[in-house]
């Protein structure tokens, strides 16, 4: 099964809603809650970094039967030193994205911390792809 | 502790109900940092927070918790309570600071999550 959703970079009210769609469908497919969790944290600590960092993206999450495989596409500025930006404490998140309580550089690495695979490619001014694996078995 | 114990214990308001008061929450924590919250392990853990936001309800929907209380007496949008219903997120609401709510639930035998 695939499913794709459009979000939009900057437009906070409805950030995350990528996410909780794919939550409501790992629900009806009987997926166990703690695998559904890391998923959907993964899936929105991506889709916040779009709104936050990015002009627009696409997610696209393909779900088999052991395995759920996301990419977010976005165009954006894109990520000049990856490495970096995944040290904890990294961030260059506004003043407005840190007063919503986000913007600690803590997104990234609990990506991976959520996930069995991360993939990340990023071209500078043109965009950042993020691609997640998890399986749910073991 | 239940839900209707932490209620009483701050005299707070139910602004969304959507579990039973008998409900036992058996950890919590305090956070206005939305990136901290989503790195919880734990799971049935109330959230007490002062940040009045949707993107507060959707981390409780994705970190799986199921009740939150806000603080001071923070102004709760129609649309988070909105937001809230679709995601089953139970909301509370106390006049007390942020320190002063932990202070006397933790002294009522509420647990932190670590
Ligand atoms: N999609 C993206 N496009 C451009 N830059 C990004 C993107 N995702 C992350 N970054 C960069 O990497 C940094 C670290 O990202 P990370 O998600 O770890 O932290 P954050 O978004 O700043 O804060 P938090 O996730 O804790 O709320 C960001 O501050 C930003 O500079
Ligand atoms: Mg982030």
């Amino acid at each position: 099964m695939e499913f794709n959703y459009h979000i939009e970079g900057g437009d906070f009210s409805r950030a995350g809603s990528a996410s909780s769609e794919i939550k409501k469908i790992l629900k009806q497919l009987n997926v166990d809650s703690r695998v559904i969790k890391r998923v959907v944290v993964a899936l929105y600590e991506a889709e916040v970094n779009v709104v936050a960092h990015a002009r627009e993206g696409e997610m696209r999450v393909m779900i088999g039967v052991d395995v759920i495989e996301a990419t977010i596409a976005d165009k954006g500025p894109g990520i000049p030193d990856i490495a970096l930006a995944m040290q904890e404490g990294y961030s260059t998140a506004s003043p407005r994205v840190r007063e919503m309580g986000f913007g600690a550089g803590m997104g990234l690495p609990n990506i991976k911390k959520n996930c069995d695979r991360l993939d990340i490619e990023s071209v500078v001014n043109a965009g950042t792809t993020v691609k997640m694996t998890t399986f749910f078995t073991g | 502790m239940t839900l209707e114990e932490i209620i009483r214990h701050l005299d707070a308001e139910v602004i969304l109900c959507q579990h039973a008061p008998e409900k036992e929450v058996k950890h919590a924590f305090a956070a206005d940092l939305m990136s901290d919250v989503l790195r919880l392990d734990t799971n049935e853990v109330m959230l007490i927070t002062g940040l009045a936001h949707p993107q507060v309800i959707r981390t409780a929907e994705m970190a799986d918790i199921s009740t939150i209380l806000f603080v001071r007496d923070k102004t709760v949008t129609p649309g988070m309570i909105a937001l809230a219903r679709e995601s089953g997120v139970t909301l509370l609401r106390c006049g007390q600071s942020m320190f002063q709510a932990c202070g006397t639930l933790h002294a009522a035998g509420l647990q932190p999550v670590f």
